[in-house]
């Protein structure tokens, strides 16, 4: 027992040999606003937090979890199924039902949970979860949660998918196809409209994770559904509040009429708190500013140009289009956290994504940018990635 | 019809990739000997998908721990199908 555990201690000391800051245990300090913080003892410019929206330091959020915080308390302390349910989580439920046009919407405490609750309860023993290869692990963990044949295939390969759904043969009407509107260490979208016309021939579901996309694409910000004009074909929606929304929690919703079923089936719905008053509340102020406020969209969007159009002018290896999430490609671990603390030591912070997190055995800088970035910041972010360029090895395209 | 031998053959070419030189055989261990990580297992699930033309549930990755416990769900797979 445990010498699993040290192994992989033993590989994370191998790589963190000194006393330099460690990517995976980062201390912000304080926080000064959506786009800065201390770190290191030293004011930083957040460029890795995947709050898209810049709501969390939101005057009408802020407002809206204190109110909460004075009428209901600091948390439910119980399980929606029994004393957790207030009128504020069900009134959330209805908000994002309407939003997204749909019968129904069940929240979880956190983004993490809605996978496990989905996948671990919407098939069943008889059924099939075709997912993309590069879905998120809470996907991965929701299917090890379940009893359904967990089948994989290649990322944003329609063909590969198209060959594994036709050895399905008849199964294909109990196989669910999950994949997500932007995934999250390239910032690439799903092929989602040719995987439509693949779901709809084969009569298979379709659940589209939203998590980053929610808020971020799609004329009313529905997400990538939306802006491939295909939401007619998605039988589950799945999102965050810890993203775009600025807080935590997670969510389905559909048309689907079982999806209630969930509520009397789903152990990670079933089996822990609620989210906590505040939590709800702020959730619901971010979703109203996300519909009244499309333009923090459109800077959300012009800082992803930015920014991305930069590093590749600079000669970086990147993601495959221009995302909130902008990826920078290094060839190995220990050249990537040489970079990360030098662009540490300039006051910017992204993230560091090594194997097998990062793809092919590569390691990412990771930067997610926001609609609070302003051009200034972008420009300083793009600024110490030049700098460093000639000192050190990044992957060239 | 394939032997469990030919698809055992077969097995140790699609590791072979991830094998770094080693001699695969039936009892070698794919995690103390080869090293292999979850994200590596998962890819030898879809060549193995691709060379035999059938579906292969992650699920079986649960009772896999040698070259010769793969090679037997593939085998399994394979008189199923």
């Amino acid at each position: 027992m445990l010498d699993n555990l040290r192994a992989i201690g033993a590989a994370r000391q191998a790589l963190l040999d000194d006393d330099g800051v460690s990517p995976f245990g980062a201390v912000v300090e304080t926080m000064i606003s959506p786009t800065e913080g201390i770190l290191d003892g030293r004011r930083t410019i957040l460029a890795g937090t995947n709050n898209y929206l810049g709501l969390t330091f939101d005057p009408g959020c802020i407002e809206a979890a204190c109110a909460a915080l004075r009428d209901e308390g600091t948390g439910t302390t119980g399980s929606r199924m029994a004393n957790g349910t207030f009128a504020a989580h069900a009134a959330l439920e209805r908000e994002l039902a309407a939003f997204f046009g749909r019968r129904g919407a069940v929240v979880f405490s956190t983004g993490y949970l809605a996978n496990l609750g989905l996948l671990s309860a919407l098939p069943g023993r008889d059924d099939v979860i075709l997912l993309d290869a590069d879905c998120h692990a809470s996907i991965y963990d929701g299917c090890r949660l379940g009893t359904a044949e967990i089948l994989r295939f290649r990322h944003n390969d329609v063909e590969d998918l198209d060959t594994r759904l036709r050895r399905l043969g008849p199964r294909t009407t109990r196989t669910l196809i999950v994949v997500e509107g932007i995934y999250s260490m390239l910032g690439d979208r799903a092929p989602l409209a040719a995987i439509a016309d693949l779901k709809r021939r084969y009569g298979a579901y379709l659940l589209v994770d939203e998590a980053h996309s929610f808020g971020v694409l799609g004329a009313r910000g529905r997400g990538l559904a939306e802006e491939a004009g295909v939401e007619d074909a998605v039988d589950f929606v799945l999102g965050t509040f810890s993203k775009s929304l600025g807080t935590i929690g997670g969510f389905s919703a559909s048309d689907h009429p079982e999806l209630e079923s969930l509520r009397y089936t789903s152990r990670p719905y079933l089996f822990t708190a609620s989210p906590s008053p505040p939590v709800v509340a702020s959730a619901r102020a971010a979703l109203a500013a996300l519909q009244a406020r499309p333009e923090l969209r459109r800077q959300l969007w012009d800082n992803a140009h930015g920014l991305y159009n930069r590093l590749r002018a600079l000669g970086f290896a990147l993601g495959p289009e221009p995302s909130p999430i902008v990826a920078v490609m290094m060839e190995a671990p220990e050249e990537g956290l040489a970079f990360w603390r030098a662009l540490l030591e300039q006051g910017i912070y992204v993230n560091l994504i090594v194997p097998p997190a990062a793809p092919n055995g590569g390691c990412l800088l990771r930067c997610s940018v926001g609609a609070a970035h302003t051009p200034e910041q972008i420009e300083r972010i793009a600024g110490a990635f030049a700098a460093l360029a000639p000192s050190s090895t990044p992957r060239r395209p | 019809m394939l032997t469990y031998h030919d698809i055992l053959a077969q097995t140790c070419e699609l590791l072979e990739p991830y094998a770094n030189g080693r001699t695969l055989e039936e009892g070698t261990d794919l995690l103390i000997h080869v090293g292999l990580d979850s994200i590596q297992a998962m890819e030898v699930l879809l060549a193995a998908e691709g060379r035999f033309d059938m579906s292969i549930p992650l699920n079986v990755l649960a009772e896999v721990r040698t070259v010769g416990d793969l090679a037997k769900q593939l085998q399994h797979l394979l008189e199923r199908r």
